[in-house]
Order: C-alpha cells, then structure tokens, then sequence
C-alpha cells in the first residue's frame, strides 16, 4: 500500500539558502507525524512544496502513490490534500459561515455556479453547519472574521481547510500565538479529527508534539535530521543538543 | 450542538441569501430611473449616454471591484464592441439591433478570452500597463485597416433598423434611452445575480486572498478569466449601444481618454457593491456637463479636484457629510 504522501530529493533554494534539501519523507496512512525543528529550519518550506505554493528546484512528491509533483495547488486540494497556515490566511471581509460556506460548496463542484444565490442548496448547508458546530463557531458564525478574537480567527482557519475534507492534513503551527485560555479548543479540535485522516503537522509546542505525535521528524538547516517515535526521539542525543538544547537555552 | 442540523441549515440558507435581496434603497434607485423616461423628455440624449457609460462602468467593477484587477485600457473591449455593431450594421450583416448588440458583445467577450491570460500575473502595475497595452494596439489596428473600419474618419453612412422592428432611433432620442435602459439593467440583473452566487463568493474569495482560495481549491485562474471575459462582454455591449444610439463610430471609442475616465467614474461611485458604477456615472457626467457650461475651458481642472478630494479625505467620509445623518448612508457604501 502507497504511502499518504512521501517525498524524494525534494530541494528547494532561495539564493543561496537551501530551505530545503534533499528532503525524503514517507507520511503513513492514518499518521499522526510531527515535523519538528528550530525557526529557519524549512518547515512551511516544505509544506509550501507539498502543497505547490512553491515549486521544488529537484525532486518529487506522491500523493497515495500519484505524483503531483508539478500539479497545480488547487488540483492537489482537489485530490485530498488540505493544509492550514502558520500566519492565519482568511478572508477578513467574510464571515465564518461565508468562509466554510465557500469551502464546501467549492469541494462539492458548485464553486462555480454563477445563476443561483449562494445558501440555496440544502444539502450542503448541513454540511456546513456541521463544520462551524464542530469548531465552536456557530456563534460567531455571522461576525466578519476581522473582528474575531484570535483564537476564532485560528479555529476558523483549521476549520476551513477541514471542510475541504482532505484525506491528507498539513497543519503549521496550529497553536501558533493562541493565548493559553484557547489552546484546550485547538487541540481538542486537531484530536478530534477522524483517525482515518492522515496528519503531518508542525509545532513548537512540545507537549502537544509529544501527546499527539506518534511518529517524528526533525528538521534542522533544510534537512531530514532524525525520524522516530517519541520515545526514539526524546532520547535521541543529537535531537537534544541541536533541538531541545536550543530551547533549553531559551527557557 | 442540540439544534437539529436541518433547522440549522435552513437558517443557514436565510443567512447566506440575505445579501442578495433587494434593498428598498434600489428600488428607489431603478424607479427614479425608470421615471425619468417620462419625467425628463427633453434630457433622453444625455440620459442614453449615462446609461452607458453606467453600463462600462458596471462592466469596470466586476473585475476591479470583484476581482482587484486594475485596468487602464477597458475602452479595447468597447470598442471591439463598438466597430463590431458598426460593421455589422454597416454590411447589413444583422440588421437588428438587438441581435446585432448581441453578436457584438459575444464578440468582445471572445477577445478578453484571449487577452485575459495575460492579466492573470503580475501587479497592479503591469497589469495597467498591459491593459493600456493592448487598448493602445486594437486603435491603432482600427486605425491601420482603414479600408474596413474608415480609419481616422470612423465608420460613416450606417443605419441602424428600428429595434425589434418596431422602435426607430430619432432626433429626440427617447428611443435610444429606453433602449439603452433597458440593456443596463437586463444586464445589472445579470450582474446582480452573478456576484451573489457561489461564483460570486469565490471570486471575492479570490481578491482578498488569492493564496488561501487556491489552497481550499478554488483555481484562481479559471475565476479570473471568467469574470474577465463576462466583463468584456459587458463592455463590447456598452460600446454597441453607443454605435447604434449615435449611427456612428469613430477611432475615439478606443481613446485611452475612455479608459481612464472610467476609472474616473468607479472612484466617484465605489467600487464592489454594483451601484459604484451607475451611481459614478450619473455623477460624472452631471459633473462634467455642469463645469463645461460654467467654465468651459477649465472643467477639467475641477474634475480634477474632485478626484483629488475624494482620493485623499475618503468616499465614504464625503458621503457621510452629505447625508448629514449616517443613518441615511446606503449600508452598501460602507461596505470595504
Ligand atoms: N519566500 C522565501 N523567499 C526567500 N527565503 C525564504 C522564503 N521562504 C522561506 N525562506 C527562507 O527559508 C528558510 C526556511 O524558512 P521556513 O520554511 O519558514 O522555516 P520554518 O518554518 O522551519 O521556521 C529561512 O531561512 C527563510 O528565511
Ligand atoms: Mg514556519
């Protein structure tokens, strides 16, 4: 059975930096992976490849064994592969409703009926209903999202690339900036997601890394620098040194 | 959580479609439109040439105002409207106005087809550039093809037939008012419905975040040549009634003049809520009419000024000051 998504080679300068390089990943079917690694290490680098926001200098990506490679990044949503990002992308004159709204009835091919007002296809406004209730958003639903407190702001933007229902899930930084207060409500959002989902997510935090995560991977200068379990990892000395060493500098 | 989803879903539905009913406020603003057909006889010439350049200006907003493409050359597509209906007409191709109007707009929206890919990319600065472009070239082909097209002298000698065969265009132009009338609202219908559809949603989807709306499937790409090339159209319209209303089509159709005045009009009115335009182009052209009698030679000067002004201290400011009490702003207006 193909992997969710696995990468060879996959490259990718900036001038001279190598943002990414050489990276090879197998993302298991199901997985709930981690991608670790300090700031600059290349981590929305490499989402920004896989989804085709940017396009890689040298190697490949498959999805469940298709490459898509040089598909364009709407193509890719098109054939379960969802992302959120690590600075919220909204749509700040809409309200949430509107924004999964457009979510759904783009995934269901009716993005582009142009004849009918929008909200007149019953089916799929359960569709959306859902989606808000699940993410608590049901009574913001009709605020514009400018006025949301972060934290709506952030669960909308998980919400939104739930709704396209991917069978692939890249999250960057999830918990990214959310106060304390709201962080139970990300976290219990991403660990609600069906098992059958497969997640490959990024993140500082460790202890949602190490609850969450049952398989990791370090990045570190563009670079796939270990890959284990959590236990592989937490005692890994080199991960130590380059990784939680840093941090242990921070702290 | 408790509600059942149906009933949710139903409000839902309430909800969405709640921007696209009809505001007392426009209906106010089509019957004075339909009232001064009989209200103001002796102004159906001035009045036919609001009504299209409210036309071209509605065309402008669906790709500005909808979809943040900046253009500095639309008068192309009014223009290919324009010597389509003319020559048309002229070869007694399609003698019927209506159809001929038709064929014409088909055709403009074939050419911002083919010239929309190269408005897909780039700033807001290549973009007024390659617009411009590509207005600048069409002129000087009409003018290049004289044989066809008359070249620096226009189209002369065309007749336009009665309308539907029944409603001959003459010296009072009542015909040619009614008629263009009637063309802009069919199409603000049109227009009205169009931007709120789920096309609509996702093209504003697009100008706000065109990064996100790809990453959520939409293809950027497909949204803005469609819209694109429907605004063409409108625009290829607009240039026909011109055509058919005056007998007559020279090489100014393409002028650069058109172009920016439209833009003129778009940041008098507003732009993305679909009155911007009309509302732009009344304006403007009372404007224009009324600085040129009083002074003649220097109403460009205070168009100018106005332009400044509302650049600068904000449409929206203005219109609160003229209403004095905001409660009377349209909501529309206020509206990013
Ligand atoms: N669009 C870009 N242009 C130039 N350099 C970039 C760009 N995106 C990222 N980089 C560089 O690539 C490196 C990796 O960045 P990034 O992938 O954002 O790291 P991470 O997400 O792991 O913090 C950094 O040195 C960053 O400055
Ligand atoms: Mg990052």
């Amino acid at each position: 059975m193909p992997f969710a998504l696995e990468t060879a080679g996959l490259s990718r300068q900036f001038g001279g930096i190598a943002a990414a390089k050489d990276v090879t990943l197998r993302v298991e079917r199901g997985a709930r992976h981690a991608l670790i690694g300090p700031n600059g290490a290349g981590k929305t680098t490499l989402i920004n490849l896989l989804t085709g926001v940017l396009r890689p200098s040298a190697g490949s990506i498959l999805l469940e064994g298709r490459d898509i490679t040089r598909l364009a990044p709407h193509r890719r949503v098109g054939l379960g592969l969802a992302r959120t990002f690590q600075i919220n992308q909204l749509f700040a004159d809409f309200t949430p409703l509107e924004t999964i709204g457009l979510a759904v009835s783009e995934r269901l091919g009716h993005g582009g009926d142009w004849w009918r007002v929008a909200g007149s296809r019953l089916g799929l406004n359960q569709d959306i209903a859902s989606v808000l209730e699940r993410f608590h958003l049901a009574d913001a639903m009709h605020e514009p999202v400018s006025t949301l407190p972060y934290g709506k702001q952030r669960l909308l933007e998980i919400a939104l690339a739930v709704a396209c229902r991917p069978r692939v899930l890249l999250l960057d930084e999830p918990a990214a900036g959310v106060p304390e207060e709201d962080r139970h409500e990300i976290l219990a959002s991403v660990a609600a997601l069906p098992e059958d989902v497969t997640v490959l997510f990024i993140e500082h935090d460790m202890d949602l890394v190490f609850s969450f995560a049952r398989r990791i991977s370090v990045l570190v200068n563009g670079t796939l620098f270990a890959e284990g379990t959590p236990e592989e990892i937490a005692r890994d000395a080199r991960v130590k040194a380059v990784y939680l060493g840093e941090e242990a500098v921070d702290a | 959580m408790s509600t059942a989803p149906g009933i949710v879903a139903i409000a839902l539905a309430d909800r969405l479609a709640q921007r696209a009913r009809w505001q007392p406020v426009e209906i106010v603003f089509w019957a004075a439109a339909a009232a001064s057909v009989f209200l103001l006889p002796g102004k159906h010439i001035i009045l036919a040439e609001i009504a299209i350049l409210a036309l071209f200006a509605l065309s402008l907003d669906l790709i500005l105002g909808y979809a943040g493409i900046i253009s500095l050359g639309h008068a192309a597509f009014f223009g290919f409207g324009a010597y389509c209906a003319g020559l048309l007409a002229q070869h007694h191709l399609i003698d019927e106005p209506v159809l001929a109007l038709a064929v014409s707009g088909l055709a403009a929206a074939a050419l911002g087809f083919a010239t929309s890919f190269l408005v897909l990319r780039g700033s807001d600065l290549t973009r007024l550039m390659v617009t411009l472009g590509v207005a600048l070239m069409l002129r000087e082909i009409a003018n290049r093809f004289d044989a066809l097209t008359g070249g620096a002298d226009g189209l002369q000698g065309i007749t336009i037939a009665p309308v539907l065969g029944r409603f001959a265009f003459d010296i009072t132009g009542h015909a040619a008012y009614v008629y263009a009338l009637a063309v802009t609202f069919l199409l603000f219908l049109a227009a009205r419905r169009l931007v709120h559809s789920p096309f609509g949603l996702s093209l504003r989807s697009v100008k706000g975040n065109p990064l996100r709306a790809a990453a959520i499937g939409i293809s950027v790409n497909a949204r803005l040549v469609a819209i694109y090339t429907v605004a063409a159209g409108y625009a290829g319209i607009a240039g026909a009634l011109l055509t058919q209303i005056s007998a007559f089509c020279s090489l100014d159709v393409f002028s650069f003049d058109r172009s920016a005045d439209l833009l003129l009009v778009l940041i008098i009115g507003g732009t993305g809520y679909l009155y911007g335009g009309l509302i732009g182009a009344v304006l403007f052209k009372l404007m224009q009419d009324w600085l040129a009698t009083m002074t003649p030679q220097y109403w460009q000067f205070w168009i100018g000024l106005v332009l400044v002004a509302i650049v600068l201290v904000g449409r929206q400011r203005m219109a609160g000051w003229l209403y004095c009490a905001r409660g009377l702003v349209p909501d529309m207006l206020r509206r990013r």
